[in-house]
């Protein structure tokens, strides 16, 4: 299979690295190797870099660079914003999150609810959206903190985070957020918001690096202990190369912004018109509220684990929320929670697209779909109505 | 993951579909991960007067291991005596395909079961005794398909499902 016919359909898992990115890493594996804690030449280079990194980042978001903590990704984010805080007061014992967050959210409140903390996950309706209103009667005295994501990333929906961060503000609850597939692609309110975490290989920069906005004055303990790097609060190497692709890759992010996501908008609405045609089809989130590169549907009478694989066989690159699929034989606790029946749930397919989807790509995945969804269905024991 | 005879079988499953004629067919469900297989056997006489599985085929809903089990289970049993098929296991079906993941090994159980449940039913219907280990396995297996069955009552009231 070549390149050319490949059509990587699966941007939500992880994108390709930017050539640009890619550029900019290079020099620190080879010539500034440096550790940034060093006192020497190359070590001054390498925390130099750093810091332009951190400096850069901070800047396209319009906080400040101390406020920028560098992680290994966003499970480590997400586990520092939740365990971090817990340490840091632990007065405080009730916690607020919802249905759908990832499982580095949810598995880090489930491991705190394992040691006695009182936790309300929040439902969501039927596009996949919380209400404030929810967040209102839930917040306490001895709320914790909020944690609700900006853009879910199996469906897409957006979440109103900026009601959610004022609401969080009136009754001075830290609110934190997991941006991983908004970042680079939306505005976000940083002035609403306390924490947030971030990936860098979701946007065409390098696995393995990341990092959590921490507004000024939250006070967080650190899960890493070392030689306190990242002002005490992260021990650990710097990534220093992985630092540098990140700034990177929010560079071309946000020099492409307005071209890519009005491209990715404009495949999503496609892909939404053109499986509709598709009879026992449905789109699982939200038609408008929603992150621009994901979309996710569920088709009838076939499972999900054999369409990606069919899918496949045709050189497109999809994912599925099947059970099957997945490591626990569980389906998407995220269709799960938006109420998507269990047969639908298992015939879940989801189509992410990047900065180098072309529309050629979005026409093969729209000639290919119907007839490999035909096909799983002319042998399945299930019929679909007409 | 799956081995190149899994995807192989994925690719182009061998008998499949519904039999226009057949003499019994096996439902079965597994209620681990939602996949259902509903497998048909036509069942004559041969020269001398044995049971024979002259053509099967299956209708699926599942990953990739169920509709590859499917297949190969199809291609062990066609041919074969009654006997003989009775006597096929999941780990005959799952070595055939070069093994499957830990994970997905009960897919091939689902495949063995769907045979077991068409010869049950067509020994049934034929009046015929029911040999020990095909009734025992028979009970399992009714038991997990109604649990499945409670799962999907959902999605089997919708119009035209």
């Amino acid at each position: 299979m070549t390149m050319q016919t490949y059509t990587y359909l699966d941007n939500s898992a992880t994108t390709p690295v930017a050539e640009a990115v890619l550029d900019a890493m290079l020099p620190y594996f080879t010539h500034r190797y440096g550790n940034a804690s060093s006192l020497h030449q190359q070590g001054r280079e390498a925390h130099k870099a750093l810091e332009e990194a951190r400096t850069e980042i901070a800047a396209g978001l319009g906080v400040s660079p101390a406020e920028i903590l560098f992680t290994s990704g966003a499970t480590e984010a997400d586990n520092l914003a939740i365990l971090g805080l817990a340490a840091a007061d632990p007065s405080k014992r009730h916690i607020i999150t919802t249905a759908i967050e990832h499982h580095a959210v949810l598995h880090s409140v489930e491991a705190l609810a394992a040691r006695g903390y009182e936790t309300t996950v929040l439902d969501v309706d039927p596009s996949g959206r919380v209400d404030p209103e929810q967040v209102r009667a839930a917040l306490r005295d001895d709320t914790l903190l909020v944690s609700v994501m900006a853009g879910n990333n199996e469906i897409g929906t957006l979440q109103p985070i900026e009601a959610i961060g004022d609401l969080c503000r009136e009754r001075e609850v830290p609110f934190h957020t997991d941006a991983v597939q908004a970042y680079g692609k939306l505005n976000l309110p940083m002035d609403r918001i306390d924490l947030m975490s971030v990936s860098a290989h979701k946007l065409h920069g390098p696995k393995g690096i990341g990092f959590l906005f921490v507004r000024k004055g939250v006070s967080l303990s650190p899960i890493l202990h070392g030689g306190g790097h990242e002002r005490g609060r992260r021990s650990g190497t710097e990534n220093v190369a992985g630092i540098v692709g990140l700034a990177a890759a929010a560079r071309v992010a946000s020099t492409e912004r307005e071209e890519v996501v009005a491209r990715m908008r404009g495949f999503r609405k496609r892909l939404m018109g053109a499986i509709a045609e598709i009879p026992g089809s449905r789109l699982n989130g939200h038609a408008t509220e929603s992150l621009p590169h994901i979309a996710n549907f569920s088709f009838e009478a076939i499972e999900g684990e054999s369409l990606v694989m069919k899918l496949d066989e045709h050189g497109i690159a999809a994912s599925t929320g099947s059970a099957c699929s997945s490591p626990t034989l569980e389906p998407s606790h995220v269709l799960v929670a938006i109420g998507v029946p269990l047969s639908m749930a298992h015939g879940s397919l989801r189509i992410s697209t990047g900065r180098q989807t072309t529309e050629a790509e979005i026409d093969r995945l729209i000639e290919v779909l119907p007839r490999v969804v035909e096909e799983l269905r002319s042998f399945s024991p299930f019929k679909v109505s007409r | 993951m799956y081995t190149e005879k899994v995807i192989e079988h994925f690719r182009e499953p061998h008998n499949r579909g519904k039999l226009e004629e057949y003499s019994a067919i096996g439902k079965v469900g597994n209620i681990v991960c939602g996949d259902v297989m509903w497998l048909y056997i036509k069942v004559d006489e041969d020269a001398d007067h044995r049971d024979v599985i002259t053509d099967i085929s299956w209708e699926t809903f599942g990953c990739t291991a169920a509709i590859a089990t499917s297949s190969m289970v199809s291609d062990l049993a066609k041919g074969k005596t009654l006997d003989e098929a009775i006597a096929l296991t999941n780990q005959d079906v799952a070595n055939e395909l070069g093994g499957l993941p830990p994970v997905k090994m009960h897919c091939s159980a689902l495949a063995a079961d769907a045979l077991n449940e068409a010869i049950y039913e067509y020994l049934t219907k034929q009046n015929r005794p029911i040999p020990e280990a095909l009734a025992k396995r028979h009970e399992r297996i009714a038991r997990e398909v109604a649990a499945l069955e409670k799962r999907y009552e959902a999605f089997s009231k919708k119009d035209g499902a």
